[in-house]
């Protein structure tokens, strides 16, 4: 059944029919009408959860890390500076291997205020060993979330899902909705290995001697390094209930292109539109990165044979670096033969649009300009 | 003084805790009334580093380490967890020192009061950062000495009256209590673990190492500090009705800051300051007592 609804409301919706048995969240803007929905689905008994209207970000983490402990399934949803306030705890859900889901909805940091997006809160994330998916369409922000929940259950890594603020979590879309009888199949009750029992109790989180902790790190990228065969054969599951295949990286119609346009979340539906109008004459295509932690090397430099150029388009900015899925993807493909080009650009800061037009004007300019591996692109407004 | 027979002893011996270590005397008796049927959160502090390093724990029951600031959420969420799960009937215990409580923790602790979660939080109160090396914090008295209130520039302002801020929440039960007054402690947890709703246990806990005396005195100053009434017990139920616990006749403050080095070098004058704020604090208990008698009578 298709509904017209947000990608607030998608997210929502998907977070309700995956069942928490706790949810925990605080109010900012453009997360906000996600912890008003759950609230209601609590209220009106649509879902039998907990919800705990914590008085912070840092306590909406916490909490959630603590029903977790106790085997249950949980959810939160923030942006911004709500995201870096859980910061800290996002470093120990990932060392305490708590399967936290976390929808972030991408807005960027102060100061100064700013309400528009991009992906400088979670991108700040990347070091914590939160897994980061991102989406395009509020289709894949409902079904992100399911398949989140399931990939956070099985490599026990917190989870994050990003929404890019307002283009996504407050504009409408046709969603197709599951039915809860396949969601139930798809993503049975959680089944915590570990947790806190007094049947069985055990200690957590105490201290370890350096070995320890060294041999524990080495276990979260291993398991980073396995978590990228799970999301795939996630996604395998995931195409046979509700008939929808996402990858970690994604292309389209790069045949017979020589460019391909590198975006993560709502500019790659911008990007695939030019593609359609005009990609043919420009002979650019898209590569979407899904993915972003564990980074998909593999899936990357099989998804551009065949390619000549990368321009990668970063909505967000590392001072002093640039942009980062562009630093991510030149380290990706560092080394292989015949090493591509790699053109940064950073756009939509903000929010700043990034229009069909801008595209145009970019791919023109990159095919004019020669040699631009050692510049940044500013596609200001 | 009755003979206690101890049921069953939840802390395994050989922590890491100082000798005469207040707080590890608090712990088993807070573990031992609540019994098996519990879990444990604690944050960073005494409390963290004393229950051990992997692979040894002293905690017979479930145990987490939490960050500082989170003892309150992450025992609310472990407890929504449990009764989602229809395990209503495990205990949760947050367990934090002063520093945890008092400072990095107010906030959490005040988020999961004022929404009245269902565990019991209890503050091992050592008056000071003694993890770290014996630094302030919000709960250290007037006129301590410690790291980062040297002698040249000792704490100059009262400890933060954190029963009256809990109080203010109106949550079911508030209780203070001293390890020197185990049979008190032991009604007061007792008394917790049988209300539903926020349960604050605030326990003082004399510290050797960053009060400077003699381990062997740990018992007489818990003491001490009841008798001359600078942490006198009493509770408060609903944050209104307030009751004093037996505690023995007042004495003066002077033996009690005497006896530690932290206080040394206080002036005549210092003391009677520190004695007018103890008295001053005290009428204030025996009143609203007096008050709460009253009215409930």
């Amino acid at each position: 059944m298709k509904q017209l609804m947000t990608g607030n409301e998608a997210a929502a919706l998907a977070a309700k029919m995956a069942k928490p048995q706790v949810v925990a969240a605080y109010p900012i803007t453009p997360q906000t009408s996600i912890a008003e929905k759950l609230a209601s689905y609590v209220a009106r008994g649509e879902l039998a959860s907990r919800y705990i209207k914590v008085e912070s970000e840092t306590s909406a983490l916490a909490a959630c890390m603590g029903g977790s402990l106790a085997g249950a399934r949980v959810f939160t949803a923030t942006s911004s500076q709500g995201l870096a306030l859980m910061h800290e705890l996002l470093h120990w859900a990932s060392g305490a291997r708590l399967p936290v889901i976390i929808v972030d909805v991408n807005r960027s940091m102060a100061a100064p205020w700013s309400l528009g997006v991009d992906h400088n809160d979670s991108l700040s994330q990347r070091d914590t060993g939160c897994i980061q998916i991102y989406c395009e369409t509020a289709q894949e922000a409902l079904d992100n979330v399911l398949i989140a929940f399931k990939l956070a259950e099985k490599v026990l890594l917190p989870t994050m899902v990003c929404l890019d603020g307002f283009y996504l979590s407050h504009y409408s879309e046709p969603v197709d909705i599951p039915e809860q009888a396949d969601v139930d199949r798809f993503l049975p009750r959680r089944k915590a290995k570990y947790r806190m029992d007094p049947n069985d109790p055990f200690t957590f989180g105490g201290g370890v001697s350096p070995q320890v902790l060294f041999g524990l790190r080495k276990r979260i990228q291993s398991d980073m390094d396995s978590a990228l065969d799970c999301f795939r054969q996630i996604c395998t599951q995931f195409f046979r209930y509700f008939k929808r295949r996402y990858r970690a990286v994604e292309s389209f119609e790069i045949k017979g292109k020589d460019i391909a346009l590198v975006t993560n979340g709502t500019l790659s539906g911008t990007v695939r539109a030019f593609v359609e109008q005009n990609g043919k004459e420009k002979g650019v295509g898209l590569v979407k990165m899904r993915l972003f932690r564990p980074f998909p090397k593999g899936e990357f430099k099989k998804a551009i044979k065949g390619l000549k150029k990368l321009v990668v388009i970063d909505r967000n900015l590392s001072p002093g670096s640039g942009g980062i899925f562009s630093q991510e993807i030149r380290s990706a493909i560092y080394g292989i033969e015949a090493a591509l080009p790699i053109v940064s650009v950073i756009g939509g800061l903000g929010g700043v649009d990034v229009s069909i037009e801008d595209l145009d004007r970019l791919v023109d300019r990159i095919r004019e300009g020669g040699d631009l591996q050692d510049e940044t692109i500013w596609m200001e407004a | 003084m009755a003979k206690v027979r101890v049921k069953e002893e939840l802390v395994y011996p050989g922590s890491f805790a100082c000798p005469g270590c207040g707080l590890m005397m608090a712990f088993r008796h807070v573990l031992r009334v609540l019994g098996r049927n519990t879990a444990v959160v604690t944050t960073a502090g005494c409390g963290s580093v004393v229950a051990g390093s992997y692979p040894q724990t002293i905690s017979k029951v479930p145990f987490f380490h939490c960050s500082f600031g989170t003892a309150a959420s992450t025992a609310a969420g472990l407890k929504a967890g449990y009764d989602m799960m229809g395990k209503r009937s495990i205990n949760v215990l947050a367990w934090a020192g002063d520093g945890g409580t008092f400072d990095i923790g107010l906030q959490s602790l005040s988020g999961a009061a004022e929404r009245n979660e269902d565990i019991i939080y209890v503050c091992y109160d050592n008056e000071a950062y003694m993890n770290t090396g014996v630094q302030r914090s919000s709960g250290t008295p007037m006129g301590a000495w410690t790291t980062t209130t040297p002698r040249e520039s000792l704490e100059d302002r009262p400890k933060k009256k954190m029963a009256a801020i809990m109080a203010a929440h109106e949550i079911p039960y508030i209780a203070t209590a001293s390890v020197s007054y185990p049979e008190d402690l032991d009604r007061k947890i007792r008394k917790a673990k049988g209300i539903k709703g926020f349960r604050f246990i605030h326990i003082i806990v004399p510290c050797p190492t960053g009060w400077l005396y003699p381990a062997s005195e740990t018992v007489r100053l818990g003491r001490e500090a009841v008798l001359s009434r600078i942490f006198p017990l009493f509770e408060i139920m609903a944050g209104k009705k307030y009751r004093l616990s037996p505690m023995g006749a007042k004495t003066p403050v002077r033996e009690y800051l005497v006896s530690q080095g932290r206080f040394k070098g206080l002036s005549e004058k210092d003391i009677s300051l520190i004695q007018e704020k103890v008295d001053e604090y005290w009428s204030e208990l025996e009143e609203l007592a007096a008050r709460s008698r009253e009215s409930h009578s």
